[in-house]
């Protein structure tokens, strides 16, 4: 079962950055039984499927740069202030940032006790090269997670380079280079900007 | 950042205390050659009175002394506080809290008020409350509330002791980061306040989506409710229903009866006996309706005691009178309820599609209840038909 957040995250995705009538076509043609996804229920996989099939057709996009401009929109857009701060919840830099991927499935848990993120793993390879290997389940999440840290980077201010290298059996493998940790400005992270 | 650097503190300085000021001297000297036989020299100001928890030179083997650094690091948020009670060190996360004055070389008890233990006016009482979390405010504005716990440090030749004081927020963490700005470089990285600041947003965000989940919820029972079609009490059908079913009929152009059917005596019942008895005859009399119709009629309780029957594909007056009398018998018959006998009976007034060149529903109910009214005025328990006017 797919959880409700991430279904509901593609449907914002595709209405806020193409409009309510695109999202609206993309129902009907993925023939779904609701016009929207809660956010806290489940729904099965294939509807998911069924979405992405459609938004691909409708946008005359790739699989691959609609997931990874979906993992951007996560971080980026205004309405998802929420989620970009839980991920600079992370670290100060960056690199802090990368090598808290390996604990996000768990971090994720800890907000919401039944959404199962991949899991994820970074190596640095050398002084500026990592490695983040992340399961295949559901496939695809590699691409998203290129968008995240895409935008996680201009978030913190980073230069890097991305690659998705593809797959390996039951995993997907993205390769990153931290040209400049401190390139820009990047954007602040105040720890008490929400709270209270 | 502000964490002291290795560079800054490389001479391993032997005190935690030393400072620039050298104020340090009076706090403590040599470390090393004091710790063995501290137990046995430790004053009496409570530091080694032995209700405490293990104190710092009473454990089997003494820490070595640490560089100021040090604690920098491991609790940003402390004082070190000399024999004086004045502070010699603040931690660089606690003097964030008053950026704008050093809080070395305050008194430490005219920066803080305690609230629990409350009478602590002297350092010997601070050495005294050793191990047992305090509970402090600042004196002046921003009045933030802190929790804290002290350790006495090792005493001098004289026997006078300092203290290490190390400070949290405790649960008014989120207003200290909002005060303060803080950040999380702030936060010893073993610190588990970042970490509860994450889970409060996570939380919070989670609650959110689930409160927007039950709204929506919310709206779409009542919605539902709205658009129910059965009577709750007795599980007929209601209005609505009613409404869909004639509507249904007339646009199909079928042949059906209308019967308005009201209660008689049924308030006698309910002023008499209560309305769970009047609950009970109102359900008693639904069954007793669906056992005299067929499956195909509907039978709908449109009001307190006011019931409407359709007898589909049926116009047969001579049947009609059959089945009005059949449920005056039934009806009649009293019911008991916890020991107290009902009597009701029931008027009647029907319509028949076939009387109407085209019918229209609020016309056959209306006629239909103006046949009932006939039958009420004629001395009630009976029915009658609809006459439509000549010609």
């Amino acid at each position: 079962m797919m959880h409700g957040l991430i279904n509901r995250s593609l449907q914002c995705f595709l209405r806020d950055t193409y409009g309510a009538a695109l999202w609206g076509d993309v129902v009907a043609a993925a023939d779904l039984p609701v016009a929207e996804f809660e956010a806290m229920l489940t729904y099965e996989d294939a509807l998911t499927f069924r979405v992405l099939d459609a938004a691909e057709a409708r946008l005359a996009k790739s699989r691959a740069t609609l997931l990874e401009d979906l993992g951007t929109y996560l971080v980026s857009h205004p309405h998802n202030e929420g989620l970009r701060r839980l991920l600079r919840f992370a670290g100060v830099g960056y690199e802090d940032f990368l090598h808290s991927l390996d604990e996000l499935p768990d971090r994720t848990r800890l907000a919401v006790s039944d959404l199962d993120l991949p899991q994820m793993e970074l190596r640095q390879l050398s002084g500026n090269r990592y490695r983040i290997t992340c399961s295949a389940h559901p496939p695809g999440f590699a691409h998203v997670l290129v968008g995240i840290l895409r935008a996680m980077a201009d978030d913190y201010g980073a230069l890097v380079m991305l690659d998705h290298a593809g797959h390996h059996q039951q995993e997907e493998v993205i390769e990153v280079t931290l040209v400049e940790s401190a390139f820009a400005e990047g954007r602040a992270f105040d720890l008490g900007a929400r709270a209270g | 950042m502000s964490l002291s650097r290795p560079d800054r503190d490389a001479a391993l300085s032997p005190g935690l205390c030393q400072s620039a000021e050298g104020a340090a001297g009076a706090v403590r000297g040599r470390a090393d050659a004091e710790a063995a036989d501290l137990p046995r020299d430790a004053p009496s100001a409570g530091i080694a009175d032995g209700t405490g928890p293990v104190l710092i030179g009473q454990a089997a083997h003494p820490l070595p002394p640490m560089p100021q650094g040090a604690l920098d690091i491991l609790a940003p948020m402390h004082l070190v506080l000399d024999a004086t009670g004045h502070v010699s060190h603040a931690g660089p996360t606690m003097q964030k809290l008053r950026p704008d004055v050093p809080m070395a070389g305050q008194r430490f008890l005219e920066l803080f008020e305690l609230s629990r233990p409350r009478a602590v006016d002297s350092m010997a009482a601070l050495l005294a409350s050793a191990g047992i979390k305090l509970h402090l405010r600042l004196r002046d504005a921003p009045r933030t509330a802190l929790k804290a716990v002290l350790a006495p440090l090792l005493p001098d030749e004289a026997g006078r002791a300092g203290a290490v004081v190390t400070f949290s927020f405790g649960i008014s963490i989120l207003d200290g980061i909002q005060t303060y700005t803080l950040h999380s470089g702030d936060f010893a990285p073993t610190d588990l306040t970042i970490e509860m600041l994450y889970l409060i947003e996570a939380k919070t965000l989670a609650m959110e989506a689930s409160r927007t989940l039950n709204l929506r919820l919310q709206g779409a029972k009542i919605a539902a409710e709205e658009q129910a079609f059965t009577d709750t009490l007795t599980g007929l059908k209601n209005r609505r229903a009613l409404d869909h079913v004639l509507a249904r009929l007339i646009r199909t152009g079928q042949d059906f009866s209308l019967m308005h059917l009201d209660l008689d005596w049924f308030k006698q019942v309910n002023d008499g006996h209560g309305h769970a008895a009047g609950d009970y005859v109102l359900q008693h009399v639904a069954r007793l309706m669906l056992d005299e119709t067929r499956a195909g009629d509907t039978v709908a309780r449109i009001g307190g005691d006011e019931f409407v029957l359709l007898f589909h594909n049926l116009t047969k007056r001579s049947r009609i009178e059959e089945i009005a009398a059949r449920l005056l018998a039934r009806l009649e018959q009293p019911v008991t309820f916890e020991g107290a006998v009902c009597r009701i009976s029931c008027s009647m007034g029907t319509t028949l599609s076939s009387a109407y060149d085209a019918p229209r529903a609020d016309q056959m109910l209306a006629d239909a209840d103006a046949a009932l009214y006939a039958s009420k005025h004629s001395g009630r328990g009976r029915h009658s038909f609809h006459v439509p006017p000549p010609g």
